[in-house]
Formats: structure tokens, sequence, C-alpha cells
């Protein structure tokens, strides 16, 4: 049965409702055809994204793909090559044009409708993969993966919170990273990063930007709000986070992980847009005596563009006090528009990573002194700024 | 010449299996188990002293045995079994002191095990990833188990100060799992229904009760003096757990399930106290590098392997001990 299913993957004419040669060739349907579609056609399209909810699904899946099935249905070679669905057969063809126009689709149709949709959101070797996908599902319902000492999930963050995150990245903010050769492949090292954006949106694609072109995972240090925060603190967790306190940031160092800090904390990212690109105080330094104890580099990270996202023209400080949250954001957009408002600026984003400082030259006492941490602490803060101000002046506009 | 071992709380399933262990230990000579009530199961080859350590005839027992290892195992981590806040307090703090003035008396004693917990570290927000014995908690606990706990450990402490020349061992144990283990942890799990606090998911550290028996004997024959958390290797989510368990859980905010605790211990359904809510709100870990370099212990069930071996008593019994609380 599959052979047969699969050879008439192309032929369905899906909007038809079974009829060959009612396309017009316009990119949408004449209404007739429209009306004779039957409405249960959408489950067909839709079921297999269902499954597999962080899928990226092809640009225009389901409806686009409609009119040009149509075409199909009277010229024999199909697009075989893009579904993957396998030869197109006549009989198929004429099998479904003899079928009743409403809701007389054959079952065999329906599988192979749910076979080629299969193929196309999951690619060629569909079978395979969506075997791997029951198999997480599996695996994620009988609770049988590993967490790490830190609530780390590795499997869920790379085929999940990865995943979902991607599209946002590549497509909404068209990420550019530099400097990724100073990412060092193993051992421990501790990147310092500037905040911005209102939302914590910048650390979540720096660590996107580390997994996708470094092959490592940013262990991000988060603040305690973090992980008061409902949901918050969970994902947080499971996505590889830790609370930034000497202890946890000594231990991750030198279990060789790659540690990311944020020491603006809520003064970075919820200054207002009038200052943006200032640097705020670097915290206590308390970074830079994690990274002198334990002797791994500090890797300084400017990221340009997440700024923009939202830019905060206000805050209600006595709400935020009642909530107890550093700030309530008051952009152009966000509680105006409602929901809409939360949608980030699409700025292009570029994050260079600087030149390693070297920590392994200092004895771990020296961790402290206080000057020489400042100093250290200092050397950072500058090279982010100028960094800064250099991608500032390098790039075009802040959407191009 | 075998050691003498003083072995309190002896009435409880753990203590009266831990006596019996020690008993059958080629090392000890002869085991004491002191209570106020008789232990209900087979002691074997232990003798049973009745005596209340909240009062000073147990400086008597300590002398007229010859003790010179004393295990304090009687501290209660719920009030259902003793009758009620007060009384709890009184058994295990009371009872600690006196057992402790005791010991300073007592010209036999040189070793003095003392099972305490990892409660003590406490659970909040600002907690680290995993806690060492040279942390304390990030607020101090201001009741239940953790503050007598809490409070025990200090007069431990003082207690080793003005005796140096005994060794004191005090054993931070993860929260016990196994089969036989009825504790407020246990009795959660086995509730039909798990209820979760909405949006968190706390980790989770199990030490094995086999291993439980094994570190205090360790400790006892050993005499390594220092605080060692004990705790089975690698970490468990709450969601992961329950999945394992295979039981359904229902989330709810904190509130909520912090009500509901309160009802289910008034009708005496499980001893949810608000500490308990907190470890299963923020979680802990308890770093386990001591127990192997200096103690020189190696727990034989990971916390995987410990709660896989909670479940299969679960689904071979499965509404076994659920009234039990």
């Amino acid at each position: 049965m599959p052979e047969e299913a699969r050879g008439e993957a192309v032929v369905i004419p899906i909007g038809t409702g079974g009829r060959p040669g009612r396309g017009t060739g316009k990119a949408r349907p004449s209404s007739a055809a429209r009306n004779l579609a039957p409405a249960a056609q959408k489950p067909a399209a839709k079921k297999p994204p269902a499954k597999k909810p962080a899928a990226r699904r092809p640009t225009g899946g389901g409806p686009a793909t409609e009119p040009r099935a149509e075409k199909v249905a009277d010229a024999p070679p199909p697009r075989v090559g893009a579904s993957g669905g396998g030869p197109a057969t006549e009989s198929g063809a004429e099998k479904v044009a003899h079928a009743p126009p409403m809701g007389g689709i054959p079952v065999s149709d329906w599988l192979a409708a749910a076979q080629g949709a299969a193929a196309e959101v999951f690619g060629d070797d569909w079978e395979r993969r969506l075997a791997e996908l029951m198999a997480f599902m599996r695996r994620r319902l009988e609770g049988d993966y590993e967490v790490d000492d830190y609530g780390f999930d590795r499997e869920l963050t790379e085929r999940f919170f990865m995943a979902a995150l991607r599209p946002v990245a590549e497509k909404w903010f068209r990420l550019e990273v530099r400097g990724l050769e100073n990412i060092p492949a193993e051992g421990g090292a501790l990147v310092v990063s500037n905040h911005s954006g209102t939302v914590p949106l910048d650390g979540l694609m720096t660590m996107l930007a580390v997994h996708d072109h470094a092959h490592r995972f940013l262990r991000p240090l988060g603040a305690d709000l973090v992980f008061k925060m409902p949901v918050v603190s969970s994902l947080a967790r499971k996505s590889g986070a830790t609370l930034a306190c000497t202890e946890d940031a000594e231990r991750m160092l030198s279990g060789g992980e790659l540690v990311g800090v944020w020491p603006e904390g809520f003064k970075g990212i919820g200054k207002p847009f009038s200052e943006r690109y200032k640097l705020q105080r670097f915290g206590r330094g308390g970074f830079v005596s994690a990274a002198l104890r334990t002797g791994v580099p500090i890797i300084p990270l400017s990221v340009v563009g997440a700024e923009e996202i939202y830019p905060l023209v206000g805050n209600v400080p006595s709400l935020a006090r009642l909530l107890g949250v550093p700030y309530i954001p008051i952009t152009p957009f966000f509680p105006w528009l409602g929901p809409l408002g939360m949608v980030p600026l699409p700025s292009k984003w570029i994050l260079e990573f600087g030149e390693p400082i070297r920590t392994d030259a200092y004895d771990a006492s020296e961790a402290e002194d206080p000057m020489l941490v400042f100093n250290v602490t200092d050397q950072v803060r500058e090279t982010i700024q100028h960094t800064l101000f250099d991608l500032l002046r390098e790039r075009d506009g802040v959407f191009s | 010449m075998g050691r003498v071992v003083l072995v309190t709380g002896i009435s409880r399933d753990i203590g009266r299996r831990f006596a019996r262990a020690a008993a059958g230990d080629p090392s000890i000579e002869r085991v004491i188990g002191v209570d106020v009530v008789p232990p209900r199961g087979d002691i074997g080859d232990v003798s049973f002293v009745r005596a209340d350590i909240r009062n000073p005839v147990i400086a008597k027992v300590l002398a007229k045995e010859d003790v010179d290892t004393v295990v304090h195992m009687s501290v209660i981590a719920t009030p259902g079994s003793a009758g009620g806040r007060g009384t709890m307090k009184e058994l295990n703090v009371i009872g600690s002191m006196q057992l402790l003035a005791a010991c300073q008396k007592s010209t036999t004693v040189d070793r003095l095990v003392v099972k305490s917990t990892t409660t003590v570290y406490g659970s909040s927000p600002r907690d680290p990833a995993m806690f060492t014995e040279d942390m304390g908690p990030k607020r101090l606990p201001s009741s239940g188990y953790a503050k007598d706990v809490y409070e025990i450990e200090g007069y431990v402490r003082g207690f080793a100060r003005r005796r140096p020349d005994v060794d004191v061992t005090m054993i931070r144990a993860a929260n016990v799992i196994g089969p036989h283990v009825s504790s407020p942890l246990t009795n959660y799990f086995r509730l039909p229904v798990v209820p979760r606090v909405l949006g968190f998911d706390p980790r989770l550290q199990f030490l094995h009760e086999d291993d439980l028996l094994r570190v205090l004997r360790h400790a006892a024959v050993t005499g390594i003096p220092g605080t060692f958390n004990v705790a089975g290797d690698g970490l468990l989510t709450l969601s992961q757990a329950v999945r394992r368990l295979g039981k359904p859980s229902i989330a709810m905010p904190r509130f909520a399930v912090g009500r509901l605790g309160a009802t289910m211990r008034q009708a005496r359904l499980s001893d949810f106290s608000p500490e308990q809510l907190g470890f299963l709100t923020y979680g802990r870990g308890v770093d386990t590098t001591r127990m192997r370099t200096q103690l020189g212990f190696e727990p034989a069930y990971s916390t995987a392997e410990a709660f896989a071996d909670f479940c299969r008593e679960m689904t071979s019994a499965p509404l076994e001990g659920v009234g039990r609380a």
C-alpha cells in the first residue's frame, strides 16, 4: 500500500474537491473552485506540523502550494523532486477524478496526503526523522532523560529552545556573528557582554549564536529574579542558566563550561533609549574575581542591534515596585498596541566576540586584590564600549 | 575489642534497621538501642533500653554500658508521629541537648555520629546550584524541621568545640527514599495525583535508604570527623520524577498548593509543611565531593536509581502506604 499511496501523493488536487482542470492558473483559486473544496481539507495539511510544533514549516507550506497542485493535476510530470513524494501515476489521477466532489476522497489519498505533508515538513528522510521525533516524545513523556547539576536539559534545549529561537535570529534579527575564533573550542571561559533591549533577548540570541556557530553551550548566569518567577525559572534552569553568584560561577568555570555574564544587569537592560550603547557600571566586578580564581579567559562580547528592539521611553516605577520587578517598560508601542506592541522591532544585529583577556598569568590569590579586579573590570568594559562605537560607526542603519 | 554503639530513635523503622545492620558488623561488639517506646519490628542482637533522651537518665545508660560510640538519629521530621509540633520540638531539640550533655560528661564516649539533613540549607530562589558543607542557608529557617535541625547542628558544633577529643561526624543526608521509607516526601509521591507548583520545576536529590544505613555505619566504624553532605549522584527534576513514576500530576499556583497541603495536614493525609513547599518550588542540590574525598564513602545508588527502586515498590503495591501518613 505505501507504494501505491506514494504514487498518488502528487495528484491529490487539494482545493478542487477532486476535479482536475478547475484551476484558473492564478495565484488564488477561483471562487467556484474554493466553494468546491471540501471544508475537511484543512486537517490534512495541518496534521503533520501539529505533531512537531518545533519544526520549521517550509515557507507557505500549506495553502500556498494549493494552486500549484491544481496545475499539476493536468500536467503529468509533477513536482516530484520538491516533495519527494514519488512518481505520479495516471491511474491515481483517474481515480481521483471519478471520486465524488464532496468528502469522497478515498482513505488512501488521505494517507498519501499525510505522507506527502510529512515529507514536506521533515524532508526526504522523513520516516527516520519522524521515528526520531516519536522516540523523543516518548522519552520526554517517560522522564527518560538526563539533567546536569544545574538542571540543564541538553536534549530539550537543542531540540526545542534552539529550534524555536533560530528563525527569530536568522529571519527577524539577521544575526551577524564575528570573532568566533575567539571562543575556545573547549575548557572554561567567561563571555562578558553588554546588556540591552528591555527584555533579555540578547542573552537568548547569544546562546543561540554560540550554539550554532561555536558548537558549544553558553551557560548564562541570571539574576535571582529570574529564578523567583514562575515558568521563567524552570525554563532558565532547563536551558542551562544558573544563579549569578560566586559559587555557581566558579563551579561552572572550573567544570570547563562556557559561561555568559551580563554584568550591567537590570541597569543595562532597563536603561532609557536615549542612553543606548552607553555601558552602565559593571556590577561589582564579581565576574572578574571568579575568572581570576579559576584562571579562565574573559571574552568580551559586543552586541549591536538589541538596543533598538524595544525602545524604552518610559517607566512606571510605582507599579514596578508594587509588582517587585525592576521596571515596567513603556515603549512607543507597548501598552498602547497591546500584544502587537510586544513584537520586537526587526533591527539588524551584530555580535562581535573580542580577543580573550587572559587571566591565567595572575595568581588565584590575586583575586583578593580589589585594585586588580577593578582594573580588569575596567579593561573589559572599555573593550566592549569601544567595539560598540566601532560597530555603530560601521553599520549603515538600524534595520538594514 | 569491638565498639559499643548506642543508637537513639530505635523505635522508628530506619533506626531499628540501622541498629540491626550495625549489630551484624564484625567491628561492632554490641549495639544498644534507646527510645521511649519499644521498637515494633525484630531487633535481632540489639539490646533495647527504654529511656527518654530528654532526661538525664541517658547519662547513666552511657556509663553503665560503657558506650564509646553514639549514633544520634532520633531527630524526627514530622509532628505527626510525635503528636504535635510542640512535642516534636521538645523531642528533637531538648532530646539532642540532653544527649549531648550526657556525652560531654561521659568518659567513655569518643565518637559521635549525628544524622542531620540537607533540609538545613533551605530552599530559595537565591540558592547556589550546589551547596557545599561550608555554606549555610540563605535565610535562617523560621519553623519546623529545618529550624530544629539547624539548632541541633549548632549544639553539636558547640559540643565538638568543648570536647575536641571526641570525633564528631555530622551526616547531612539528602531526602531519603526507598521502598520502606515513610517520609513527607515519599508520602507526597504516593498521592494518587501529585500536585506541583505551577511554573517551577525543582531539582531533587535522593539518597537510598540502604545508602543511609551504610553511611551511618561507615561513619560509626571509621570515625572520620567533619560535616558531610551525602546524596546519590545526579539530580532529577520534579517533572521528570513524576513522569518516571507514571502518575498524573496537576500544576497549581503556589498558594493553592500551600492551601492544599494545609488541608491535607489537617485531614492527616499527608504532612505537607511550609518548608516542603519551598523545597518543591525551588529544589536543592548539594555537593558531595567531600563525601568521596574525606569520608571515603560511595553511595551504591544514584539519585535516579534510588528513585527507580522507589518506583518499583510503588508499581508492585500501588496503594500500600497511602494511608500510612
